[in-house]
């Protein structure tokens, strides 16, 4: 009697957590899976607009891929938008890692620790077309980042940052590091709190540098936060679009070196090319599967060991 | 506090983002003249007032049979406030309502930024005949650069069918009804601007340089673009820069052959290519600089110290553009000229459309004929918004006397010029893909020019990849 009450009692607990899941399942379906689905469906599809005139939709097979895949442009963009990842990444990281091991130092006892995590966080508030449109007239040929070079005396005539291409891509890994290394600090930090203070403790008691420590105890402990960091990083940096979009004015200049794999998808949505942005898309979904497998793939191993 | 200085830091550094965000727009005619509404609109509510009274008894007899809303779709305030200081009858109820005789009519504003106002068309005109009747869209606003588009479909009324004939509009000049005929000869479209343009030249340059600032002397420097070449030669001698590469596309882009797409093919015309040509020999010799219009670079060559020869531009450029409100500009010290420059073209205007399904075509009509043929509202126009209205007669008036008298010019009187041009402007080679053409030549000779792309043919491979991504219906060499 009594058993049989209880089992009862959790079955009818387990199908609450099924009610409670209802709203995000639902969600889910209409606005994740449906297009999703849809989006599979329409890269088979010839779909667009000329003028006023509706093309389409007719099938046509795997057309649209095709196109794609043998213009070579995918793989142009798919390149300038890694590099440009990597150069806001790699700083990002490095700086994070440094600032979130200071900040959970005990030993360092940092003052205005609250003040200094706001400041770093901040970037991340600002819209990031607001803060692309900020750079642009930063960096203008007469703004202000060239007038002060002219008058220091280091360039006799303006820096044209936006028609040099390491400058451009720079300035859109710069941007993407200001905005994102705050938030990564958080993340770290979070990891290193959760680390047992006694390991740190006994490291100290046997003689270990703080040098050591971090190598041979924070790093490897964080390993699984350090894995989630890099690949939401990862899949942001292959979705990069507003701040290149908006700095250089969708035109990927100089001889769109700066345009993205999102930025090339918008471009075919001038003519609401359907099908192509459907495959687009696809290939998009695949190259970051991939990708993200790879990392974690990278980083389990070490983990197995 | 910590919130808020927060919120302060936050507010701040947006505001300088939007702030940024007008200097480097880059739209064409649009942004100009989004520009001059603020200064239109507060001038607009006085006269108003004024002509509520006049005239209510001509249109409120039109309107008996027919819609009771009128919706008008534009992407700025422009045409709002012509109708506003101009049309009699027109009572203002608030930003984007107000009352002709009992119909209500309904301002749709969508601004042009990154195609939202075509976008919003797209979606409403075809199925503007089944909509509900409140609902129906009886009049909208093209610029030339995609009327074709609309022109070439069914979506835009035929002119002749409101009873607009041709001897009504007989006054207009030539190059407004090319821009809006479709393929079988329709007119499907009225302006009241024609905006040719010229050069707009610094009158202390041509002093420095040419030893005189008499118009008709500067323009035989400037008469074809051999001379204008090599007088940016002696412009960069005196340390002048000639103007922007960006500033001579029209120019070249409105004399060409043939139209942009031939047979579904993209083809680029030799005067095109010349624009190309020309563009990077002077801009490699430092002769003329690669700055995008309205950006903050190109428009220091507004003040004395910003050392530019001539901007390109028509009747609107001249108050709207040239910074005259600021004292420190060249415009606010009369020290710009004006001639015709090496071709004739034009630049911008606003066109009126009647919608498909429109339910009140008597009160379209009516505003269609006012606006665009009435000489004596048109020339309150001129006068008071300083348009180079579409009508010969008004502005050869303007011309024959001091009325036309400009003073950013040096009091000299443009109009005779601004008519002749007017005259000359050549627009029967316009195509639908003309906007998306000029956009991305653009785009794309600007990296030839700055050595992004090695060469021409680099440069010209980017311009036909972008063309086929915007239009997948184009084929291009």
């Amino acid at each position: 009697m009594a058993n049989g009450g209880k089992s009862s009692k959790v079955v009818r607990y387990n199908r609450w957590g099924y009610y409670f899941l209802i709203p995000f399942t639902a969600a889910y379906v209409i606005f994740q899976l449906i297009p999703l689905i849809d989006t599979v469906t329409q890269s088979f599809f010839e779909n667009y607009r000329s003028g006023l005139k509706q093309i389409g939709p007719n099938f046509i097979g795997l057309a649209n891929y095709v196109k794609i895949l043998s213009s070579g442009d995918l793989w142009q963009y798919a390149k300038n938008t890694m590099i440009i990842w990597l150069i806001g990444f790699i700083p990002q990281i490095i700086i994070s890692l440094l600032l979130a091991a200071w900040f959970t130092d005990p030993s360092l006892r940092l003052k205005g620790q609250r003040f200094f995590k706001t400041v770093i966080y901040l970037p991340n508030l600002i819209m990031a077309s607001a803060f692309a449109m900020l750079f642009f007239t930063l960096f203008s040929d007469n703004g202000p980042v060239n007038s002060i070079l002219m008058q220091l005396g280091l360039i006799s005539t303006p820096y044209k940052f936006f028609s040099h291409v390491a400058a451009s891509r720079c300035l859109v890994g710069f941007m993407n590091f200001l905005m994102w290394f705050g938030n990564t600090t958080i993340l770290l930090m979070a990891g290193m709190l959760g680390i047992d203070q006694s390991l740190f403790e006994a490291a100290e008691v046997d003689g270990a540098t703080p040098n050591q420590i971090f190598f041979r105890i924070t790093l490897p402990l964080l390993r699984p936060i350090l894995v989630y960091v890099i690949i939401t990083s990862l899949i942001g940096g292959l979705q990069m679009f507003d701040v290149p979009q908006i700095l250089t004015d969708g035109t990927g200049d100089p001889a769109r070196t700066t345009m993205t794999m999102i930025m090339w998808l918008n471009k075919h949505l001038y003519s609401k090319n359907y099908g192509m942005a459907g495959a687009l898309s696809v290939l998009l979904f695949i190259i970051t599967g991939v990708l993200s497998l790879i990392v974690f793939r990278l980083t389990k191993t070490d983990t197995d060991r | 506090m910590k919130k808020k200085l927060v919120s302060i830091m936050m507010a701040s550094t947006m505001v300088a983002g939007v702030l940024a965000g007008c200097g480097s727009s880059s739209g064409g005619a649009a942004s100009t003249q989004a520009s001059s509404d603020s200064t239109q609109a507060a001038a607009a509510d006085t006269q108003a007032a004024a002509a509520d009274t006049e005239a209510a008894a001509d249109t409120s007899a039109a309107s008996a049979d027919e819609g009771k809303v009128l919706n008008i779709q534009c992407w700025n305030t422009e045409f709002q406030s012509r109708i506003t200081d101009h049309y009699p009858g027109y009572e203002k109820v608030d930003d984007t309502t107000g009352k002709i005789g009992d119909v209500t009519v309904k301002w749709h504003i969508t601004p042009s930024d990154d195609n939202a106002y075509q976008n919003n068309l797209d979606s409403i005109l075809p199925d503007n005949e089944s909509a509900s009747a409140d609902d129906k869209t009886d009049l909208f606003l093209m610029e030339a650069d995609y009327a074709k588009k609309y022109v070439n479909s069914d979506v835009t009324m035929n002119i002749a069918d409101l009873g607009i004939t041709d001897d009504q509009i007989a006054d207009q000049y030539q190059y407004t009804k090319d821009i809006v005929k479709d393929e079988s000869g329709n007119l499907k479209g009225l302006s009241w601007q024609a905006a040719s343009a010229g050069l707009i030249y610094n009158r202390q340059a041509a002093k420095d340089v040419l030893g005189t600032d008499d118009p008709d002397k500067v323009q035989d420097a400037v008469s074809d673009w051999d001379k204008f070449n090599s007088l940016a030669e002696k412009m960069k001698a005196k340390g002048y820069t000639m103007c922007s590469v960006n500033d001579t596309y029209r120019v070249y882009s409105n004399n060409v052959s043939g139209p942009w797409v031939q047979d579904g093919k993209v083809v680029v015309d030799d005067n095109i290519k010349k624009w190309a040509d020309d563009s990077k020999t002077l801009a490699d010799k430092g002769e003329e600089n690669t700055y995008e219009l309205w950006s903050d670079d190109w428009a220091k060559g507004k003040y004395p110290d910003g050392k530019v020869f001539c901007y390109f531009g028509p009747a609107w450029f001249f108050n709207f553009s040239l910074a005259a409100d600021d004292a420190s500009s060249i415009a606010a010290k009369g020290g710009w000229g004006y001639v015709q420059g090496p071709q004739p073209y034009y630049w911008g205007g606003t066109w009126i459309a009647a919608a498909t399904g429109t339910d009140n075509p008597t009160l379209v009509k009516d505003i269609m004929l006012k606006i665009t043929t009435d000489p004596d509202i048109m020339k309150e126009i001129a006068q008071k918004d300083s348009d180079c209205v579409n009508n010969k007669t008004v502005l050869k008036e303007l011309a024959s006397d001091d009325s036309g008298n400009l003073a950013l010019l040096g009091d000299e009187n443009p109009y005779a010029m601004l008519a002749e041009g007017a005259d000359k402007v050549d627009m029967s080679n316009i195509s639908d893909y003309d906007q998306g053409c000029n956009e991305e030549f653009q785009t794309a000779m600007k990296g030839y020019f700055d050595g992004s792309y090695k060469t021409y043919d680099d440069a010209l491979a980017a311009f036909n990849k972008a063309i086929t991504e915007k239009y997948p219906d184009v084929t291009t060499d």
